[in-house]
C-alpha cells in the first residue's frame, strides 16, 4: 500500500462533469473524446452525470434516422480505459423519470452532498 | 500561481472569448502564469486567421496574437475539433498552434487551476 | 470550490444545479448572462436569497454594468476582473456552462 501510494504521488484527480444531452449539440460527444484521451495519462479520473447529461447514458438510442453518429457504445469501452468511477446525480436521474435500469452501463448513483465532496477533492474539474 | 484556460465557444457568438481574455490579462497583471490556453468545441474558431471583424468592434483574433506572440502564452486549438470545423494548419492566427487533446490533459495536470469559459 | 455560472437563470438550469450540488459555504460567481440572477425585483430574487443562505454570491461588475443590472439582491458582492482572479487563486473553480 505504501509503495503504491509513493508510485502514485503524481497522479492527479480529474473529474469530468457531463451536463449536456447527446446529439442536439456536440458537447457530450467531444467531451467523451477528452475523457478517452485523458485516460491515457493514467490520472485518477471520475465522470459524473448531472442535469441533462444523464440522457447521454440512456440505452436504446438509435440515431440512424437523424444521421448522426451515435456514441452510446463508447461509454461501454470506458472500463477498458480504466475509467471506473462513473456516477449519476440521483435528483437529475429521478427528475427525468429514469432509473439505473435505463442506463447502458453500470453507474453508481450519488447524492448531491456526495458529488460536492468528490468535487472538493479534485485537482481539476472539466465541464462538458 | 499557474492557470490553464479552456475556451469552448466561438468568438463573437458567445462572450466566452472576451471573458477569457480579460481574465488572462488580469491574471498576468497579478503575476500569475498562464500555462496554456486550449480551444475546444467551437472554441477552435478563435484560431481562424481569415476572419475580418468590423473595424468598429474589438478584434478577438488579434487579442490571441497579442497573448500568444507578445506575451508568449502557448495557445492551442484542438486538432480533432479543428478538422471537424475545417480549420487547418497554415490557416490559423499568428501566435496560436494546432495540436492534440493531450495538450488539454497536460495543462490540466500541470496547472494549479483549470478554468473553463464556454 | 468556487462555482461559476454564466447563463441566465431564466433560460438555463445551470445556477439551480450549481447551487443544489455545491458544498455548503462554497462561493458562487455570476458572470456574463449569469449576472441577471442578481437583479433585484425579478421572480428569481427569492431563489437567490435562498441560495445566499448557503453560499456567498459574487457578480462580475463589468457584466452587471454592460447589462444595466442596477439594483441587486441584497448581499451580492461585486468583483472586477482582478477580484475574479483573486477568487480563482483562493479556490479551485468549476464552470457550470
Amino acid at each position: 500500500m505504501d509503495e503504491e501510494m509513493e508510485v502514485n504521488q503524481n497522479v492527479k484527480k480529474v473529474m469530468f462533469v457531463m451536463r449536456k444531452a447527446p446529439h442536439g449539440s456536440i458537447y457530450s460527444y467531444e467531451g467523451l473524446e477528452t475523457v478517452l484521451i485523458t485516460a491515457a495519462y493514467e490520472q485518477d479520473m471520475t465522470m459524473v452525470f448531472v442535469g441533462d447529461g444523464v440522457f447521454a447514458l440512456v440505452k436504446g438510442q438509435d440515431t440512424t434516422e437523424i444521421g448522426i453518429k451515435g456514441f452510446i457504445k463508447t461509454y461501454g469501452a470506458l472500463e477498458h480505459y480504466d475509467v471506473e468511477k462513473i456516477y449519476v446525480d440521483r435528483v437529475s436521474m429521478e427528475e427525468r423519470g429514469l432509473t439505473v435500469d435505463d442506463f447502458a452501463i453500470d453507474v453508481e448513483v450519488k447524492e448531491a452532498e456526495e458529488i460536492a465532496a468528490l468535487m472538493e477533492e479534485q485537482h481539476a474539474t472539466i465541464p462538458y | 500561481m499557474k492557470f490553464a484556460v479552456q475556451v469552448l465557444e466561438a468568438p463573437y457568438n458567445n462572450q466566452a472569448s472576451d471573458t477569457a481574455y480579460h481574465f488572462i490579462k488580469a491574471a498576468l497583471e497579478k503575476g500569475h502564469t498562464i500555462v496554456r490556453v486550449f480551444f475546444y468545441h467551437n472554441g477552435v474558431i478563435n484560431a481562424i486567421n481569415s476572419a475580418e471583424p468590423p473595424n468598429d468592434d474589438r478584434n478577438i483574433y488579434k487579442r490571441w496574437t497579442e497573448l500568444g506572440k507578445e506575451k508568449g502564452i502557448d495557445i492551442v486549438a484542438c486538432i480533432a475539433a479543428s478538422k471537424r470545423r475545417g480549420i487547418k494548419e497554415g490557416q490559423i492566427v499568428e501566435g496560436t498552434r494546432i495540436s492534440g487533446l493531450g495538450q488539454l490533459a497536460d495543462m490540466t495536470i500541470e496547472a494549479d487551476r483549470l478554468i473553463t469559459f464556454g | 470550490m468556487l462555482h461559476m455560472v454564466n447563463k441566465s437563470p431564466f433560460t438555463s438550469s445551470a445556477l439551480d444545479e450549481a447551487a443544489r450540488i455545491a458544498a455548503k459555504g462554497s462561493p458562487i460567481l455570476l458572470i456574463e448572462d449569469g449576472v441577471y440572477a442578481a437583479r433585484a425585483g425579478t421572480s428569481y430574487e427569492p431563489k437567490l436569497a435562498e441560495i445566499m443562505k448557503d453560499h456567498p454570491v459574487y457578480a462580475l461588475a463589468p457584466d452587471l454594468k454592460a447589462r444595466a443590472v442596477g439594483k441587486m439582491t441584497d448581499g451580492v458582492t461585486q468583483v472586477d476582473y482582478a477580484g475574479f482572479v483573486d477568487l480563482v487563486e483562493k479556490d479551485k473553480i468549476h464552470s457550470w456552462l
